[in-house]
Parts: structure tokens; sequence; C-alpha cells
């Protein structure tokens, strides 16, 4: 990777001025935002949208798995710029001013102070800062003043020049507080990325599960695909993630991976689907091709010699034509 | 003995090995195993536990005696989250962003604040298999597992276990950190692959920061490189075991079969993981 | 009487940022006189989770009995109605464009949020 700064490189610096260009002279229509799940992690979500990457012909890529940021790692990103992710308070404990009365404690609600020995061996009580949730309840309680709040960096984000376009991406910091803020920040700034490219296409890695990241990467969403496996614990997952999705009245299309490690899973979710009304774009074959793509650094579609290749390219047909009909 | 079976990245095979490993030593031991990934919980689609006995899991919210309430909205200048909005009369409350502090309750001058439940998902438990299990649901739509978590994990009407096996949840915030809590040793679950390798790179500075020893099992030997191997030997972090690439296992598992159930061979691996384990730890969990 | 409104710079000849709470400027706006006064929302943009409440919660202390923005999610229309101020939705132009429109009596009241929250 380059070195963090925050001047463009040349590639960023040709495409604003095309953009701005493009944006005199012509109305520009708002990008579309396809965002891919899976409810269950592992079922390949970051491999499709790697897939998809390479088809699509103007896209900005969003990370949104902040947790376990992955996409980066086949697409040999070269950093443009990176920012600090402030988000709440966090309190810490002075240890001189510390009189281990241990009221504070008493009133944390989130088990985050415990008593420890300081520099000088006296017993004083210290805040957990992976379990501080930044309240400040301990400060208004401390009689002695010992107890100071501060801003909290929360994690980092970055923008990065990659071969398909490019990518936001972010890293929360350890036991950060996944609440979907970051997530929320790194689709604000792939939207803006969008609009002044002209890019058509907001290409979304979203997180696993069904919380807070999950449903600040899909809200908006043009399209929604969700990519499960032939399995109970992907049938299951993906029932909650579908119910989650159209909760919101968001479109929601179906792509099974590994569809053949268990054609009667796979029906089973067949049937799950139609019974919520989803249509499945895409079933994709169980290869080891698809691993050894990864190990490469490449998306299956560039290394090719894969049913899987084909199998996404058909798949990406029908995801383009159902997102031009989607309203504006 | 608590083991955490962890990684960062979803999809390596946790809970196989968790709904295993407890199977394996149910035979030989007391065994309780708690699904703490609240948000896609999936043991019991192996262990397929008939009880019903589940409760509501409930958070906690503000709530304003609107008569004692006079309207000087300290309560919603103090929250951090921006739960309360300030109004000419009483605050306006917006649960979903509530953590629950008691911040609000503290400030206030008229004692007009006091708090009420809030339901955001269950939790249930009993004996199945052999095993003592635990496991809980967020409600979809909740913002925070971690109550949730700490009730799966609550051992209070627990029988004494000598082991106890915690599914954590994919990655590395606040749900997997607060799964991760207090365990004896974290087992990290891999695959060997660059995805695998970054995510348990991630889970490996989690459990360190959180002083809990690690080791890893790296699962689907064959279908990478040797990346993870590599990492291991130069980090120090012990490999405790590595399941080859084995489709038969794939298709128990897509079917919700508990491989160990039929197979010695795999049972036996199991165990001797475990005394790995207890060799590692030293400890012996009492309720 | 004062009109709050969501702005990408800082005075009536702005385009108007259509989102509420991401906004990058909002303006108090007195009317008939069209002083203009700014509430810097950087705090809201750069927000933990619930920016459009500490937008609304700036509206409301403004003493602005009315909103104008493009869209309003879920959780800042329902603090904007219990703050008593009445939403407007707008589909863009000047700021200075926009309050005509109201004055016209053009714009469109909302009775309820367009968008989901989080966005």
């Amino acid at each position: 990777m380059s070195a963090p700064g925050h001047e463009p490189t040349p590639t960023t610096s040709v495409l604003r001025e095309t953009a701005s260009v493009l944006r005199e002279t012509a109305s520009e229509p708002t990008p579309k935002q396809l965002v891919v799940l899976s409810g269950k992690g592992g079922t390949g979500k970051t491999s499709v949208v790697a897939a998809l990457a390479t088809l699509a012909p103007a896209e900005v890529l969003a990370d949104c798995d902040v947790d376990a940021a992955d996409l980066h790692l086949v697409l040999e990103p070269e950093l443009i710029h990176r920012e600090a992710f402030m988000s709440g308070k966090e309190a810490r404990i002075i240890p001189d001013r510390c009189s281990a009365c241990g009221d504070c404690a008493d009133h944390c609600r989130f088990d985050a102070i415990r008593l420890t020995v300081d520099g000088h061996g006296r017993t004083v009580y210290a805040i957990e800062p992976i379990a501080c949730e930044g309240c400040g309840l301990c400060v208004r309680v401390c009689t002695s003043g010992a107890v100071e709040m501060s801003d909290a960096e929360r994690g980092e984000w970055f923008i990065s020049d990659t071969r398909h376009g490019p990518l936001v991406h972010a890293r929360l910091n350890i036991g950060g507080e996944n609440s979907g803020r970051l997530v929320t920040l790194v689709r604000e700034r792939a939207a803006s990325l969008a609009q002044e490219t002209g890019a058509a296409l907001v290409l979304v890695d979203g997180p696993p599960g069904i919380g807070c990241p999950v449903i600040a990467s899909v809200t908006g969403a043009d399209l929604v695909l969700a990519v499960t496996e032939p399995t109970v614990s992907g049938a299951h997952d993906l029932e909650r993630a579908a119910e989650l999705v159209q909760g919101f009245g968001l479109t929601l299309a179906v792509c099974i991976n590994k569809a053949d490690l268990n054609p009667d899973m796979a029906g089973r979710i067949r049937e799950v689907c139609a019974a919520r009304g989803l249509p499945v774009v895409g079933e994709l074959s169980y290869d080891t091709a698809v691993v050894k793509a990864q190990v490469e650094g490449k998306s299956i579609v560039e290394h090719g010699g894969s049913p899987v290749a084909d199998q996404i390219r058909d798949m990406w047909k029908i995801l383009q034509d159902r997102l031009e009909k989607t309203e504006e | 003995m608590k083991i955490a079976i962890a990684s960062g990245k979803g999809g390596t095979g946790k809970t196989t090995l968790s709904v295993n490993l407890a199977t394996a030593l149910a035979y030989e031991q007391s065994v309780g195993l708690l699904d703490c990934d609240v948000e896609e919980p999936n043991c019991h689609l192996y262990l397929k536990p008939r009880f019903d006995s589940t409760e509501p899991v409930s958070t906690l919210v503000p709530v304003v005696d609107q008569d004692a309430c006079t309207g000087c909205s300290l309560c919603a200048r103090a929250c951090e989250f921006h739960a309360l909005l300030a109004l000419p009369g009483p605050p306006l409350l917006l649960p979903e962003l509530c953590h629950a502090c008691g911040v609000c309750a503290y400030v206030c001058p008229e004692e007009a604040m006091s708090e009420s439940e809030r339901e955001i998902g269950m939790v249930g438990s009993g004996m199945v298999g052999g095993v003592y299990f635990r496991w809980g649901r967020l409600n979809i739509g909740e913002a925070r597992s971690t109550p949730v978590i700490q009730s799966v994990k609550d051992l209070r009407t627990a029988p004494p276990l000598d082991t106890v096996i915690i599914d954590a949840p994919p990655g590395v915030a606040c749900p997997a950190v607060e799964a991760l809590r207090d365990a004896d040793f974290a087992v990290l679950v891999t695959e060997p692959t660059p995805f695998g390798l970054h995510d348990l790179v991630l889970a490996v500075q989690t459990a360190r920061q959180m002083s809990i020893p690690c080791g890893v099992v790296i699962n689907r030997v064959g279908i990478g490189d040797e990346r993870v191997d590599d990492y291991c030997a130069a980090e120090n972090v012990p490999v405790l075991l590595r399941i080859p690439d084995d489709r038969r296992i794939a298709e128990a598992c897509s079917r919700g079969e508990i491989f160990a159930a039929g197979d010695a061979s795999f049972t036996s691996t199991l165990r001797a993981l475990a005394s790995d384990l207890r060799t590692r730890t030293h400890e012996r969990v009492t309720t | 009487m004062k009109i709050a409104i969501t702005a990408a710079g800082p005075d009536l000849s702005s385009a108007v940022d259509q989102r509420f709470g991401r906004g990058r400027h909002l303006l108090v706006v007195d009317l008939p006189e069209r002083t203009v006064q700014t509430i810097d929302n950087q705090a809201g943009r750069n927000a933990a989770q619930g920016a459009g409440i500490q937008a609304a919660q700036s509206v409301i202390d403004s003493g602005a009995t009315v909103l104008i923005s493009g869209h309003c999610g879920p959780k800042a229309f329902r603090a904007l109605k219990a703050g008593g101020i009445e939403v407007y939705l707008t589909s863009g132009g000047r700021v200075d464009e926009v309050l005509n429109q109201f004055e016209e009596g053009t714009l469109d009241l909302a009775s309820a949020a367009d968008v989901d929250g989080h966005w």
C-alpha cells in the first residue's frame, strides 16, 4: 500500500475531474445500491462480492463488515485516505486521585471497574476500556474527582483505490460497540464517492448476523442479495435475515452457494424462498477453485476455469436487470 | 474448565466444534454448552432440544413520573446516547438508543426517573443428549446483544459442571468479547485461507488483550495454503488440532447431524483435545 | 416565525441538504425578515447513534416551529413531533427558493417519516 495521506492518487484526481465534467453536462442519476448479506457467516458472501465487483462496469465498493473486513484481501488496494473513527466517550480513573472508596464500581452497570494495584503498590480502581460504554456515571459518582472522560477512538476508516474501483473500508477496534455508526459512515462516503465519480453502482459487502451493523448496511438499499448455503444453519439464518430485510420493506433476492453440497437442503431453501416470495437468482456449485482464487488474491471470475464463474455471470445479468427496474 | 470457542471469521466451524466436543465429552463427564451467538444461534439445530423452558430477557428503560417531572431536562443533557429528548415538559425516551446506564435516574433532582423492563430476547435451558444446554436469541431489530449473552452465561441455576463450552459469535466486537469474558481458554477456529488468517490475527489480538490464553484449531486443512500454520509458529500460538477437509463432515453438518455421535475416531480426537485443554488450564468449574 | 432548514452551505443561496440529521448545516431563518442563524451540525454528523435525535434537539432548542428537509427518518420524526414541530419535505433547490415555496404553501407537510432510520 502507498503511504497514508490526504493527497489523492492520480487515478482519483482524474476520476474527480471526469465527474465534474459529467455533472456539468448531464443530469446525474443516483447510483444504485446493491447490498450483499449472509445471515450466517462463511457462506461465501465476500467471494461473491469480489466476483460481482469484477463484472460490474463502474462501481464504488463498500466493505461494511467492519468487525472482520476481508474484501480488501482480494483487491490489492492502494490506500488514499485514512481517518480515525471517533464515537462516544470513554472514562479513565487517575490513580493518584483515587481514594479506593469503590462507589464507581458499585454504580457501574457494565462491570467495567475493577480493583487493581497502581505503580506505587496502592490499591485503586481502574476502568477496563473494553467494557466501558462511556456513560459517565462514574464521573458523577466520584467524590474525589478521580475520573475523567475523553472522546473515544473506536476504529479507523479508509478510502483505497483498487483495480475494480474505489473501496471504502474500515476497521473497528477490538471489543468495540458495533452500533452501525461506522457502517453508516462507510456507506455515506461510498455513496458520495459514487456521486462524484459518476459510478452507477455502490456494491456493499455486508456483515453477518441481524444486528445493528446489518441494519445500517441495508437501509436505503435498492436490492439486497442474501448468499446462503444448503445447510440447516444456512436455512435458519436466512429466515432471520429475510425477516429483518423484508421488515424494512426492502427487496431481497437469494443466492444458494455450494448448492450441490446437499440437494435436499437446497430444495428446502427454495421452498423457504418461495414461501416468502424471494427470487432465487443464482445457484453456485461447491468448488475448491473459489478458495484457490482467494489464495491468489483474485476473484473467482478473474481466476476462471470454474463453472462457478459462469454461474455468477448469469446471476449478475439477473441482478443488473432487477437493479435497472428499481425506482429512483 | 471454561472454554470459549471463537473465531474472527464466520463459518469456520465454531458451532460444529462446540456441539461435537460437548457430545464427545458428555459420555464421561458433566458438560455444559452455552450458545452465545444470540443473533444467529445454531447449536439447537444440532442438539434438537425438546424442552420448552424459555424465559424472556429484558433490559431496563427509564420511566418518567410525569407528575414529579419539572421539565428541567438535566436527564436529557446528561444522556451520552441521545436517548432522551429535552422538551418543554417531560422528556421523550427513545428506548432503542438507551444503554440502561442509569445516569438519567442518578441526575434527576426530583426523583422523577425510575426504571422498568423492556423485553429484548429470550433464553432457554435444559438437558439434552447428556449435555446441559443454554441458548439465547436476540429479537430482530434490537441493538444490544450483551444482556442476552449475559443471561446465557449465567450458571446460577446450572448443575455442577466439569467443563463449560461457550460457542461465541463471530468477529471481535462487543458480543464476541462479552462471550469470551472470564473464559479460561479461547479455542480459535480458523480455515487455512487468506480470509481465515486475516480474521484469526484479530481474534488472537482480542484474546491477548483480554489476557485469555488461546490456541488454534485449523479446520478444512487442504483447501488453502500454509500461511495460518506459519503465523501460528511465528506468534507462538499453539495449533491444537488440524481437521482435514472432509466432505462427509460438511454433509453431516448440512443435515444438522452431530458427526461425533456416529464416528468413534472423531470422538476420541475431540476427547484428546479436551485433555490437552485441561492440562493447559488446570481449572474446574464449580457453580 | 422561525423555520429550521437543512443546508449544504451557511446562507440563503445554499442548496438544501436532503438528509436531516446528517446534513452539513442547520439554518434557522426568521420569517418574514429572513435573518439567518446557523447551527453547526458537525456534532450531529459525527455523533454516535442518534444523529437525527441530536439534530431534532437542536431544532427544538432553537425555537423553530417548522423543519424543512429532504428526508426524515422515523426516530427524528418522532422526536420532532414530540417537540411540536411541523415537518415539510422538499425535493431540493436553493434555501431561498424553498422558503418561497413554503410561504406560497406548495411544500408537502409530512405526516410520517419517509425513509428508514440509520441512513
